[in-house]
């Protein structure tokens, strides 16, 4: 094994608005089926990454259900597993994560008792398929100190909230600026960086001893001169998510039949928690187009453009359009949903009216369920 | 000392020759059912359901399938450090060697390994039944009656009875008599081939009749000890339980699963029928599609028209198609315009486009009629059917088969085309 991983899954950002009360970015279901952690998590495990450290930090008992078992993603071996870090006090320190560095440094005994020589550092609210051996590859191939994975981003598309990368004609970085005012470039950082182990260690250390603890403004930004950092461009689909619009067209991509056919079924599969659901059912009545539908559920009313989550029932007569329908969801007789995501285990009461108008309206409604 | 209280020996190596083409490469229990099921998930569940986490499965005839799929258990939450499931071939010994010729045979070749567990009762179970059932209050139901033996029986109509072993008991369920498929049933209750004995009963049987060629639980054990005179009680379920063993029972009890809230509900959480999901992704339903009364499995793309069918993981229906009444099992593909009615479409098969599967009149079929019957059209798996051919009713193909094979593009009622090397 050439490389163990780091996951930072802490995050939140208030822009996923009232999607972020109740878990981390990293444990919003995508796509029908997955969590987003889940493409990080089956990317080091298809890359044969086996040592793999989870950094858990905001509202993570969503997360923590979904990582209670590590073999759904083929870590539960002897060699290596997968840890997941919560930040602890101890004798010598009573801090939450400062930030991305910080959450590397309060673990780093994981770092120092490794034995492989490179570490890859992914963050769990990104959405792709990625063979990280390949960066890897390049990655001593340039005879860097760091590889950051970078993508073009379309022309004209405000990047103003990545970071943003301005690499040379040998691929070095040259600039990197987070969330600039006036970006130079169309080249954003995807969040996934390659490292030598002891290189890593020795920068957390210095950082923190300087009382740094950002990994990107204090490490990659801070040493963009110093050390030798390259981009390696990533050409394949890759989303973030970071606000209410980018998860709800993170879903809705997955509509397309080319993103579909990359994630569902292509090699290699990504993984996730097996529920054990019964086959999704479709009654009289039900009337579903261009949809994704998950497991468990049933329907019997419309359903267009839309991407139902598991174990979700849509009642008779119901039209479901352009909405994101979350896991274990009840939606009643008789209602209209447009536009929408509906929060997990809402049970919405017959003959209601929800309309996103403007913007994607999240909805958050806890009624009673009378369970038949 | 390892203690078990109960432990299960689920008898899985039947071939189920009546399913026909299903069956030819895999035994009856490893056949899809359900969308995402196979069947023998149904017997291994209700063991993790009711609280028995020790379960030997007895395979021999075709076990790949069903190795694969049981692997350590994982999906059973059967992978235990004391326990779990083992699955047990038959084996070479220095002396006598032989296959399991009969249920209790099979049963009597392991006695080694129930006795690593020292078990108090043994549960003994078919890998061919659709039902749940809970063995712990049938294990209740054993010990309080201070049973040596008990069997699970259901009540039946009474003209059917005499389709299956019959017991007659007292007003407490103490049997006091059997009838096996009797011209004139005394009474309704049939045994359902589930069976709690004390070890120390059932040992010292399989022992006693060790000799009898072809030891069967029902013909010989039962008798064995109901002669000896140990307390025998009948444990009434009046639950749903389905034996498929037909072509067409079979296509019934997955069809019986469509209804609004069917008899047997699979969308019950407090008891979850597991099984190894390859597949995770969600279904895709394009803009074209319709779907009514279907159960449909992860991971699926369906394009065309379903009505009334049952479709497993990883399966494409292309535009244009039309499926009514249909079994469809994982990672099959099922071209443009095509025509599926009452058909029975094993794994991985590919048909081409403009296919009509289940046309014409309705003709015997011509080798096995009583496999092959009811109007329905079976297709085994990995078959190839070629673009643009007809197949007619109470018909089988099988292999990759090529127009040739379809005189003026049109295999008619009743026609067995198994192709050569594919058997």
């Amino acid at each position: 094994m050439r490389a163990i991983g780091i996951i930072l899954a802490g995050g939140h950002n208030h822009r996923m608005r009232e999607l972020s009360q109740k878990r981390a970015i990293s444990a919003m279901p995508v796509a029908g089926s997955y969590r987003s952690i889940d493409f990080a998590l089956s990317n080091m495990s298809n890359s044969h990454i086996q040592r793999v450290a989870v950094l858990t930090q905001y509202n993570a008992r969503s997360l923590n259900e979904h990582l209670s078992s590590s073999k759904w993603w083929d870590f539960g071996r002897k060699q290596g597993g997968l840890y997941v870090f919560t930040p602890v006090v101890t004798a010598d320190n009573s801090n939450w994560y400062r930030g991305t560095a910080d959450a590397i440094y309060q673990n780093l005994d994981f770092l120092k008792n490794s034995h492989e020589p490179y570490v890859v550092i992914a963050s769990g609210d990104c959405v792709y398929k990625m063979d990280y051996n390949k960066v890897l590859e390049y990655h001593i191939d340039k005879k860097a100190d760091i590889t950051v994975v970078c993508k073009d981003m379309p022309e004209g598309m405000n990047v103003d909230r990545y970071g943003v990368i301005k690499m040379n004609e040998e691929s070095r970085i040259e600039e990197f600026e987070e969330k600039p005012v006036v970006a130079k470039s169309n080249t954003v950082s995807c969040g996934i960086y390659v490292i030598r182990r002891r290189l890593l260690i020795e920068l957390i250390e210095k950082s923190a001893e300087e009382g740094r603890h950002d990994l990107v403004a204090d490490i990659l930004i801070r040493y963009k001169g110093m050390k030798r950092i390259f981009g390696y461009k990533m050409k394949d689909y890759w989303k973030n998510i970071a606000s209410v619009e980018d998860y709800y067209e993170t879903n809705m991509d997955f509509l397309k039949p080319d993103v579909r056919n990359f994630f569902f079924r292509e090699y290699p599969a990504v993984y996730s928690k097996v529920d054990d659901l019964a086959p999704a059912k479709y009654n009289v009545g039900s009337d579903v187009k261009n949809s994704l539908v998950s497991s468990g559920s049933i329907i019997n009313g419309k359903v267009e453009n839309s991407i139902i989550f598991k174990k979700v029932f849509v009642g008779n007569n119901c039209t479901i359009k352009n909405s994101i329908i979350l896991n274990d969801v009840y939606i009643g007789d008789n209602t209209h949903i447009e536009n929408c995501i509906v929060e997990s285990r809402d049970t919405i009461r017959a003959n209601s009216y929800y309309v996103g108008e403007g913007e994607i309206k999240v909805l958050i409604e806890k009624n009673e369920r009378y369970d038949v | 000392m390892i203690k078990k209280e109960m432990i299960a020996m689920l008898l899985a190596g039947g071939q189920g020759s009546r399913l026909g083409i299903l069956t030819a490469k895999v035994a009856k229990p490893a056949v899809a059912f359900g969308g995402k099921y196979r069947i023998i998930d149904f017997p291994l569940s209700n063991c993790i359901n009711s609280g028995v986490d020790t379960v030997g499965v007895l395979t021999q005839y075709q076990p790949l399938r069903l190795n694969t799929h049981i692997g350590i258990g994982i999906p059973w939450d059967l992978d235990r450090n004391i326990g779990g499931v083992t699955v047990l071939p038959p084996y070479e010994k220095s002396a006598n060697s032989e296959w399991y010729t009969g249920t209790a045979n099979a049963i009597y070749q392991n006695i080694d390994y129930m006795d690593s567990f020292n078990p108090e009762y043994v549960l003994i179970l078919s890998g061919d039944h659709i039902y749940k059932m809970d063995y712990e209050v049938m294990l209740d139901f054993h010990k309080q009656n201070g049973a040596e033996v008990t069997l699970a029986a259901m009540p039946v109509p009474l003209e059917e009875a005499k389709r299956f072993g019959i017991v007659i008991t007292d007003e407490n369920r103490k049997i006091v008599d059997f009838e096996e498929k009797p011209a004139n049933p005394r009474s309704n209750l049939a045994s359902m081939g589930i069976y709690i004995f004390n070890w120390k009963t059932l040992k010292e049987a399989l022992l006693a009749k060790a000799d009898q060629p072809n030891l069967d639980f029902g013909k010989h054990i039962i008798p064995y000890c109901h002669e000896k005179g140990a307390p025998l009680y009948a444990y009434e379920y009046n639950g749903y339980w389905k034996d498929v063993g037909t072509l067409h029972s079979y296509w019934e009890a997955n069809m019986e699963l469509i209804d609004i809230v069917p008899v047997f509900n699979l969308y019950e959480d407090y008891w979850k029928i597991y099984t190894k999901s390859d597949k995770l992704p969600p279904q895709y339903m394009s803009a074209d599609s319709v779907v009514e009364r279907c159960l449909i499995g992860e991971g699926s793309v369906i394009c065309g028209k379903v009505y009334n069918s049952i479709i497993g993981c990883g399966v494409t229906i292309e535009e244009g198609t039309v499926v009514r009444d249909s079994i469809i099992m994982n990672d099959t593909t099922i071209g443009k315009n095509c025509e599926i009615n009452k058909g029975i479409i094993a794994e991985n098969v590919i048909i081409g486009n403009d296919v009509k599967l289940g046309v014409g009149e309705e003709i015997d079929n011509d080798t096995a009629p009583h496999i092959y019957n009811h109007g329905l059209v079976t297709i085994g798996e990995k078959t190839m059917v070629p673009n643009g051919v007809s197949v007619g009713k109470n018909s089988v193909v099988s292999g990759n088969t090529t127009v040739a094979d379809y005189p003026d593009m049109y295999l008619g009622s009743g026609k067995t085309l198994i192709k050569a090397g594919d058997e």
